[in-house]
């Protein structure tokens, strides 16, 4: 077989994979496209990346071309000993590729800038826009309204069709804030505050990661980006105000004993007037509520368990100790506190 | 008396082929041995590679999790920059610079020695970390605060610290060798613009390692002064900055991306212009295309961090910066194709390789002006489209540059091809398996994954496409096997090459294979660009002297670069240990070597008139 039908065939063989990958991969659906996005800074983004794909599939086809052209045409053939030509260059050749990307790149870059400006736009003085304070810690996530007087973990609550403007800060080491079907990332470092806004056009759970290697569980860093109708947000911010935290049963009042003693130290909970009110671990007002455990299990009783039985297990490295040494019976009544937290 | 150590016994010692390669000064020899330890280490970052991709094979996955897996990243993407890409074009520009122009050794053959045992010394302690504490575990570019003290407990980043230090001193002396080197010794008529383009690359490669490897110097300084001595540069609480080691790192980081490209280029230039039986289309143009990348390769190293928040003046300022690379880039692109225009194409594996680089450099090309813009790198930092990436260019680029230019020296430096077969399979095992493990990770970015991480959730969707990227991954690794058969074999069967057995362009394919000590018996009197070339069209069968044939003076062969690096590879444990005796230790016994060098009166030796005739004069006895 010849070079050239090899190639040819290796090219067939490169770009029906990548189509038979992207109609599988669809029937997955991935959860976190950056293609699929949900909000104005996402949808800014892929447009910038759909220029920049056409203007790079230009130029791939172009070049191309003239590669597969030049395999099939210029293949050396057997018994031919001739010595090709030497030429020495073409000046109005090389001119023409030297400007012409140059007229590519000048239509990247306009709106380039464009964007990169309009994105870091800082929250306006006037109009009371909505702030979240969002700290990083190894691993999870803190998020506070500092005008609503509201922290909360691993779940950051929005209203739709609303920009929020977010004030990024970390605890530790540097870690990076992406939720990629509402914006691009931005890096959390410690010592600097960043910032940056993002807003959801409807309502869904927006799974978000952290990008930027923090240490063993940097991997299971995950949260969710709850939008909800206005509305409904406004409801979310008075529950939250008020919490409801008292215990409504003995098993639950034996659990709050439980969690007092183990646990308090940690993990605030608003509304329960404990004496001490822990900062070092994820608020856990709100906790019977989330969709996850630890941004990451499925919320069930076995994961729970599982979770206070041994975190390292689940979140390698994590700084959270092992409950292991409760009894069962104490085991049951902290799991029923938690979950009654609402 | 002496318990049998008599001079006899020190004469066997000597007398033993590895005492030869150990204190050999021949660029040739040193070339050989870059090239056996670029290939230990590519075994190895290569294993660690599979294990990567064998734990991301089933989301969830617990084979390897947690530090255990950053620690793999990490040595992975360090040994495969500093460990496998450098030293292996180190190998290649040692075995072909000097033949290339004309010279007889490099200009310091004591430091060129030096350079390759300090990268020797500089892996083995990095790779230490293995066995005895942990290895690295805050990613190749070891960003603090991760790589601090309390968030990095144990010996790993030490090891980091202190190999990338020392190998990076040999590297700096390696680089500023060749620099020398090729200003100083060209031979007569060989002007800087009669150079081959892999010489050129070689030039401007170095020119960069002597401006960027000082910035990392700098920082691992700053790092280490911090973890084993309390210094506090990147500890916010006690005023320090964290950002400042991202800017000193990038300053040598993003350079360094040119160092490993550059060479490749120029081996791509070589290659495609002798196997398509045609000077290289606007040489010129090449050079300062060459030249303006280099010069740029240090004005972009903030678009590695536009997510820190620089700000959005920085950010555009960075990414047109930025942009503007990819017009040199693609003259040299079209260069090459209109090099091959015309040509007469002779498909050996070193030109499949050639042939393979472009589409796949081009498609590392776009996406890298892609990850140029700011607003849209929000998207791609840091996910599996920036993993994508830079494979493309590091793999697509180095790695194939690297094997287009082994199977195309490799009669030169051992006297027999490597089998052509063989070759084709290498080639296309790798070539499919790469595409089929990079170019899926586009999309596994564009969905979503971010990079370094150990595993994804069954309900992200990424399950199948990372399955491929691993299947990808294994067909690169039984096509690197294929590799080291074919060298096993060719090596078996050795069927002499003869001088010339690509009909090439350039002066190293003017002597025998593999060339004599002193290269050229009377230097070469250069009188056109592709200077073996132009005196084969003109009928010549060799090249015409430049002077009489004399006795050729050589450098003596040297134990002192071992001890010396031996000396700083017992320094860099000691400081690993945090032990201040054996730290001090290692340096006196390398001062203690400096000062024994500095008044060694040895000359070097003349290698007389007659046993230069009496190389076979087919063997090179002539120039």
């Amino acid at each position: 077989m010849s070079q050239g039908k090899k190639l040819w065939l290796t090219a067939r063989f490169l770009t029906l994979t990548a189509l038979m990958v992207l109609v599988m991969a669809g029937c997955q659906e991935p959860t976190m496209s950056v293609l699929d996005p949900k909000g104005t800074v996402a949808e800014e983004q892929l447009s910038l990346i759909q220029l920049s794909v056409y203007i790079m599939t230009f130029v791939c086809v172009v070049v191309i071309g003239i590669f597969v052209y030049v395999l099939i045409r210029f293949r050396a053939k057997p018994g031919d000993n001739s010595i090709p030509e030497q030429v020495e260059g073409n000046m109005k050749l090389e001119i023409l590729w030297t400007v012409i990307p140059i007229i590519l790149l000048a239509i990247f870059a306009v709106p380039t800038v464009q964007k990169t400006f309009s994105l870091a736009e800082e929250a306006p003085a006037e109009g009371e826009p909505l702030r979240v304070k969002v700290t990083a810690h190894q691993y999870w996530w803190e998020f506070e309204y500092p005008d609503l007087g509201i922290t909360t973990a691993q779940e950051m609550v929005i209203p739709t069709g609303e920009r929020v403007y977010l004030e990024l800060e970390s605890k530790d080491v540097i870690h990076s804030f992406w939720v990629p079907k509402l914006a691009g990332k931005q890096d959390l470092v410690p010592g600097r505050t960043n910032t940056m806004w993002l807003d959801a056009k409807e309502p869904g759970v927006y799974a978000g990661r952290c990008a930027e290697l923090c240490g063993a569980s940097h991997a299971l860093m995950n949260f969710e980006v709850k939008a909800q109708e206005p509305q409904e947000f406004e409801q979310w911010v008075d529950e939250r105000q008020n919490p409801s935290s008292e215990p409504q049963n003995a098993q639950q009042e034996a659990g709050k004993e439980v969690f007092s003693q183990n646990c308090m130290s940690c993990h605030a909970i608003d509304g329960t007037a404990f004496k001490t009110k822990g900062e070092e671990a994820p608020n856990l007002t709100g906790f019977g509520h989330r969709e996850k455990i630890a941004g990451l299990l499925e919320f069930n009783d076995k994961n729970l368990e599982e979770w206070l039985k041994n975190p390292e297990d689940v979140k390698p490295g994590t700084y959270m100790p092992s409950f292991d040494y409760l009894s069962d019976e104490d085991m049951d009544n902290l799991k029923a506190y938690l979950k009654s937290l609402e | 008396m002496t318990g049998g150590y008599n001079k006899q016994w020190l004469e066997r010692f000597r007398s033993h082929w590895l005492w030869d390669w150990i204190t050999t000064v021949d660029h040739k020899k040193i070339g050989i041995l870059y090239l056996l330890g670029g290939g230990f280490f590519f075994i190895i970052g290569g294993l660690e590679a599979m294990l990567i991709r064998i734990q991301l094979f089933f989301p969830n996955n617990d084979f390897m999790v947690g530090r255990e897996f950053n620690e793999l990243l990490t040595m992975h993407g360090t040994t495969m920059i500093f460990f496998v890409a450098m030293p292996l074009l180190f190998a290649l520009m040692n075995v072909a610079v000097p033949l290339q122009i004309g010279a007889r050794d490099v200009a310091f053959p004591f430091l060129n020695s030096l350079g390759f045992w300090l990268f020797l010394a500089g892996g083995i302690l990095m790779n230490l970390g293995w066995f005895f504490g942990n290895a690295p575990d805050a990613g190749w570019t070891n960003y603090v605060p991760i790589a601090a003290n309390e968030y990095s407990a144990g010996p790993g980043i030490e090891y980091y610290v202190l190999g990338l230090q020392i190998s990076g001193i040999g590297t700096l002396i390696g680089g500023l060798n060749f620099l020398v080197t090729i200003i100083n010794m060209r031979a007569p008529g060989m002007s800087f613009l009669r150079m081959p383009l892999f010489t050129w690359t070689a030039f401007v490669a170095s020119a960069l390692i002597l401006f960027a490897f000082p910035a990392l110097t700098a920082g691992l300084f700053l790092v280490m002064f911090e973890r084993i001595f309390g210094a506090a540069f990147f500890d916010v609480a006690l005023g320090g900055n964290p950002v400042i080691w991202q800017h000193l790192f990038w300053i040598f980081g993003h350079p360094e991306v040119y160092i490993v490209i550059l060479p490749a280029f120029g081996i791509m230039s070589d290659v495609i212009s002798t196997f398509s039986k045609k000077r290289l289309f606007g040489y010129n143009s090449m050079v300062f295309a060459v030249l303006l990348i280099g010069f740029l390769g240090f004005m972009v190293w903030a678009h590695h961090m536009f997510t820190v928040g620089l700000g959005p003046v920085p950010n555009s300022i960075f990414a047109i910066a930025t942009m503007a690379i990819a017009v040199p880039t693609g003259i040299k692109v079209f260069n090459w194709l209109f090099t091959m225009w015309g040509g007469k194409i002779e498909f050996t594996t070193a030109m499949l390789w050639a042939v393979g680089f472009i589409p796949t450099f081009v498609l590392g090309g776009v996406t890298g002006v892609m990850l140029a813009s700011p607003a849209a790198d929000f998207q791609f930092h840091d996910s599996y489209f920036v993993v994508a990436h830079f494979h493309y260019v590091l793999i697509g680029g180095t790695v194939f540059g690297l094997f287009s230019g082994a199977y195309y020296w490799w009669p030169k430096m051992f006297g027999h091809k490597l089998n052509e077969t063989l070759g084709k399979w290498h080639f296309w095992l790798f070539f499919i398996g790469f595409h089929l493990t990079f170019f899926i990770q586009h999309f596994i970015g564009l969905f979503g994954m971010p990079r370094r991480h150990f595993t994804y959730q069954a309900t992200d969707g990424l399950t199948l496409l990372n399955q491929i990227s691993t299947v990808g991954a294994f067909m690169m690794a039984i096509g690197t096997i294929v590799l080291a058969i074919n060298i096993y074999i060719s090596a078996k069967k050795a069927i002499p090459a003869g001088n010339d057995p690509w009909d090439a362009r350039t002066l190293e394919w003017a002597i025998s294979s593999p060339p004599p000590e002193y290269n050229f018996a009377q230097l070469p009197r250069v009188r056109a660009m592709d200077a073996f070339w132009h005196e084969k069209m003109a009928g010549n069968k060799t090249m015409e002297p430049a002077g009489p044939l004399e006795p050729i003076h050589m450098p003596s062969s040297t134990h002192l670069p071992f001890f010396m690096t031996l000396g700083f590879f017992i320094s860099g444990l000691g400081w690993v240990f945090r032990s201040l005796e054996v730290g001090v230790l290692g340096l006196v016994m390398v001062a203690l070597v400096m000062f024994t060098h500095s008044f060694n009166h040895d000359h070097g030796y003349y290698i007389p008139l007659k046993d230069i005739k009496s190389n076979d004069p087919k063997k090179g006895a002539k120039a």
